[in-house]
């Protein structure tokens, strides 16, 4: 066929749009009619909230009535942060082997409010979310989790090698007390992390992160709780008993960082790749990953330290969704990470701190011998032994502070909105 | 009887076709009008539908500057991918020859790697002291200071790399109807190669334009992606406060509001530009 006579046909087909229009308007109208009944009565019901919050002695009650029931499946789904441990981690292969319980391990949680916002309206629906345990940080969602009861409150017999070796501080902390819900996968602290390539200062304060020679080259967090406890931290106000005013101010200093120039981004996990690749020169961090990222770039090129105003302690913990299928797998899984020897190979390869007491002098002996569980050499894990980042000392700990937990679900909204904006601009 | 058959004939064909769209397009719509206008908070739960219309207004007040960044990176993207396009849409459909097929499925060979990817592949191909800005750097070529990641015009780069293909190909296509006599028909009415391209070719390729168009800016207009790989602080688009909201702050209603209002502004937009420069009127204009 020659290129003429199509040419007219593409014109015949684009004048059409006139009737073509009146065909589609009455197709409309059609479909509209009943649809847009069901629909607007749809409409008319909005996301139901919560009844009424569950006290401790009730989801007790809860969980003696729930795991009677629950019989091994042989199967766990299990969910965590990226840039932990790798699905095939030795670990979890020797869980296997001791148990019999095949695990499906996915790195899926990027960050703690849009893994909440995937899951909430599943299991608000009642569904199985896909995983039996997974691990959420301390912080706003978690009290989510909890006072939606979207969480199986934890049965502690089959925790004898938690409480047998647990560091007792891990059964007391305010988010959890008595590990209720969850038991901690991993504690780490939010400080500042500097690329010694490009800053040759010594950094100890957090005014560095405000300081306009660095200009453009400073990266801050876009977690609205993070990003507060900095604010307040470099105005030297106490994340405790923090109040609404103290955050309009955290709000305001931050603006004044942005809009002068200074940040260069706000990231969420990215910025360890910002940091080590120069876009960025110093920045708020998570202390293991400065840590493996030096491992694994084979330099000691990033630093790390707890700012003298201030740092924010966090703890990432295990804990079972509602209507998941294999609960008590997932009760086995906690336990089987206390067991020293697999407690220390996990530390050894995250090099975040651990809630297992014997970690410290396990790491003590590999350190003697020639290599790691996880064939790390002896001065890694001598270095490891003495990090008052994977040990710290009371010295340490009394600089770190807690994330902000607002009181009730509007203030939370409204902290939220507060610094949200700032990051979001 | 048989004449009411044959007119019900046609509503009957049309029940599944339409069932499937009342049911998976419709109806979350209008659910999402509901969201839209209520309030509340993820633990109390959000209620009180169609009451809180203050929603859309809060949505243009709070973020001006993000809608404003959307408008301009994605007009400029289209813009730039035309000016881009248009040479090789034109090459390909003119002397491509027998390998046109082999050209655009070059084009299209990206595709084969996830988006993100690719726009990540960017961050550490211009990362500041990356493989290119880092020798530029180390030759004296650049100041230490100067950057790329973390500007609007990287976010820019993005959005045009990213959505090239879908202003080549229709362009193509517009071109590649374009019957080589009319070309010698003007060539025979004396006119130069420069009359030819801009009274003949060019008007006869608009239509693949202003699809292109189409197939760039809707999409980058609520791009997020490019914006939170390369750009900076400040660079965010209404896509990113959409994507804050909903995963951040949970504020579902605001969430709700903004991109229904993306998606009002867009239709009426197409609409507009459709009614303004539609391709029926740019043919006869062209033909007068």
């Amino acid at each position: 066929m020659s290129a003429r006579t199509r040419w007219p046909a593409a014109r015949r087909s684009l004048s059409k749009r006139g009737p073509a229009k009146r065909d589609l308007s009455r197709r409309d109208l059609f479909k509209m009619g009943g649809a847009a009944a069901a629909g607007l009565a749809l409409a008319g019901c909005g996301i139901p909230g919560l009844a009424k919050i569950i006290t401790p002695e009730e989801a007790l009650a809860e969980a003696r009535a729930f795991w009677p029931k629950q019989k091994p499946t042989g199967r766990l789904s299990f969910a965590n942060w990226a840039d932990y441990i790798d699905p095939s981690h030795e670990s979890l292969k020797l869980f296997t082997k001791s148990t019999g319980i095949t695990v499906s391990y996915a790195e899926v949680i990027e960050d703690d409010n849009s893994w909440f916002a995937k899951i909430d309206p599943l299991i608000r629906a009642g569904q199985y979310i896909g995983y039996d345990l997974m691990v959420v940080t301390d912080g706003f969602e978690f009290n989510d989790l909890v006072e939606l009861q979207e969480l199986i409150p934890l049965d502690h017999s089959y925790l004898p090698t938690f409480s047998k070796y647990v560091i007792p501080k891990f059964t007391k902390e305010t988010f959890d007390p008595g590990n209720l819900y969850s038991v901690p996968w991993a504690s780490g602290i939010t400080g500042i992390g500097w690329n010694t390539k490009y800053v040759k200062d010594d950094i100890t304060s957090i005014d560095v992160l405000w300081d306009p020679k660095y200009a453009g080259k400073i990266g801050m967090m876009a977690d609205p709780q993070e990003i507060a406890n900095f604010g307040l931290f470099k105005l030297g106000i106490d994340p405790d008993g923090s109040a609404k005013d103290d955050w309009n101010k955290a709000a305001q200093v931050l603006t004044q960082q942005r809009n002068a120039g200074i940040v260069r981004q706000y990231y969420d996990q990215s910025y360890v790749n910002a940091l080590s690749q120069g876009d960025i020169w110093i920045t708020m961090a998570w202390s293991g990953d400065i840590f493996q990222q030096n491992q694994s770039a084979g330099n000691n090129d990033l630093q790390f330290v707890v700012p003298q105003q201030g740092g924010t302690i966090w703890t990432d913990n295990m804990m079972i969704p509602k209507h998941a299928q294999n609960p008590v797998s997932a009760m086995k899984m906690m336990d089987w990470f206390y067991h020293p020897q697999i407690a220390t190979m996990l530390t050894e390869n995250i090099q975040y701190i651990s809630a297992c007491a014997p970690v410290k002098s396990m790491i003590g002996q590999d350190a003697k011998l020639k290599h790691g569980a996880n064939g790390q050499d002896q001065s890694t894990l001598q270095a490891l032994v003495s990090s008052p980042l994977v040990f710290p000392p009371d010295s340490v700990l009394d600089r770190c502070k807690n994330y902000i937990t607002p009181a009730d679900p509007q203030t939370a909204q409204d902290f939220k909105n507060l610094f949200n904006a700032i990051t979001e601009a | 009887m048989r004449g009411t058959r044959t007119k019900l004939t046609p509503y009957l064909l049309m029940l599944p076709g339409g069932l499937w769209l009342a049911v998976f397009f419709v109806v979350p719509i209008i659910l999402m009008i509901g969201l839209s206008t209520m309030s509340g908070n993820i633990i109390s739960g959000f209620g009180d539908p169609f009451h809180h219309f203050g929603n859309y207004i809060d949505g243009f007040t709070q973020y001006g500057h993000q809608w404003l960044n959307s408008a301009i990176y994605a007009g400029l993207g289209c813009l730039i991918s035309i000016v881009l396009s248009y040479p090789i849409a034109y090459w390909i459909a003119f002397y491509g020859g027998a390998r046109k097929s082999t050209y655009l499925f070059l084009i299209l060979l990206p595709f084969f790697v996830s988006f993100v990817l690719r726009t990540v592949a960017w961050n550490y191909i211009l990362s500041d002291q990356g493989i290119v800005l880092g020798r530029l750097k180390h030759w004296h070529l650049l100041s230490q200071n100067f950057h790329i990641i973390g500007t609007a015009p990287a976010v820019i780069g993005g959005i045009v790399y990213n959505y090239l293909p879908f202003m080549i190909l229709p362009i193509y296509v517009a071109l590649e109807r374009v019957d080589p006599r009319v070309i010698e028909a003007g060539r025979d009415l004396y006119a130069n190669a420069a009359t030819v391209f801009t009274k003949v070719v060019l008007p006869l390729s608009l239509p693949g334009v202003f699809a292109g168009v189409l197939l760039n800016f809707v999409p980058a207009a609520s791009d997020y992606v490019n914006a939170q790989v390369l750009g900076g602080t400040g660079n965010n688009m209404i896509g990113n406060v959409i994507y804050n909201q909903y995963f951040i702050v949970q504020n579902y209603p605001l969430q709700a509001s903004l991109s229904f209002s993306l998606m009002g502004i867009l239709l009426i937009g197409i609409f507009i530009y459709a009614r303004a420069l539609g391709t029926e009127d740019v043919l006869e204009a062209a033909a007068a």
